[in-house]
């Protein structure tokens, strides 16, 4: 399966900013299908970014974040080839994982 | 879920996360055993009940158990309208020091509270991202820093919800 996390990390020097997508659905559970049920809440919670074993953003969701969620951070003391671990858990206790390379 | 490991922590956290990654690199098949609680158990905990309060000041002290003060060193970057309440992109930025977090929420939404961002020492304070609004709205932003609250808000016209309906 292929991993559900993009991510572009760039080094700027002093800084790097990190760009990160990830494929889900985040349905709110205020939705209803086309035969009028509510589709139950499936949300990512909580994505974590670490560089050198330590985190460097954790993002806490609820399920008012759009479809396939974007964020964008930067952060200090990353360089160019480091890698940069990022990490994903949702409200049904799936999650994923991916490394990146800081460019 | 169990947020808690027996031993060391640390280790153990390092090395399943280096078996996910290779696991991933191999690429076989979905990463979903027991890898989700061994990360949690290294952060904050997920503040589930924030996340379900409905107004803005029962989210926010739900969330930081204090209120904020509004502060023009907070600054988001919204649309004045949003077309669609599906995406709307909305971003924070902020000159204060010492900040610890960064929360947004939308005071129409079902539940106030959209995301929370946990920014350790090192990462800037600022952060971009896209969220769902049902309908037009305020959207308040939080900084928490130097352990105070400062917020800033803007109204954001949708003119699709995003809840649907």
């Amino acid at each position: 399966m292929a991993s559900t996390i993009r991510v572009r990390a760039t080094s700027s020097g002093d800084t790097t900013e990190v760009q990160a997508l990830i494929q889900h659905p985040m349905d709110s559970g205020f939705v209803k299908n086309a035969a009028g049920a509510l589709i139950p809440p499936h949300f990512i919670q909580q994505v974590t970014f670490e560089h050198g074993g330590k985190p460097v953003f954790v993002a806490d969701w609820g399920p008012a974040v759009s479809k396939d969620p974007y964020v964008k951070f930067s952060f200090k003391g990353g360089k160019k080839g480091d890698e940069l671990k990022i990490s994903w858990v949702d409200n049904k206790g799936v999650s994923d994982s991916s490394t990146a390379k800081i460019q | 879920m169990t947020y808690s490991i027996p031993g060391s922590v640390d280790e153990t956290r390092r090395l399943i996360l280096k078996g996910a990654a290779v696991v991933a690199l191999a690429g076989l098949g979905g990463i979903r055993f027991g890898l989700a609680p061994a990360l949690a158990a290294a952060n904050d905990k997920y503040p589930e009940a924030a996340f379900k309060v409905k107004g803005t000041d029962d989210a926010i002290k739900a969330l930081y158990g204090k209120t904020a003060e509004k502060s023009d060193k907070v600054k988001m970057d919204a649309p004045e309208i949003a077309e669609n309440g599906a995406v709307v992109p909305i971003a924070v930025t902020t000159t204060l020091a010492d900040v610890t977090s960064i929360s947004i929420l939308v005071a129409e939404n079902p539940n106030a509270l959209a995301a929370s961002y946990t920014i350790p020492a090192g990462t800037m304070p600022s952060v971009a991202n896209r969220l769902k609004m049902a309908k037009t709205s305020n959207v308040i932003a939080i900084v928490e820093a130097g352990g105070k609250l400062y917020s800033a808000s803007k109204e954001v016209k949708v003119t699709v919800g995003g809840c649907g309906g």
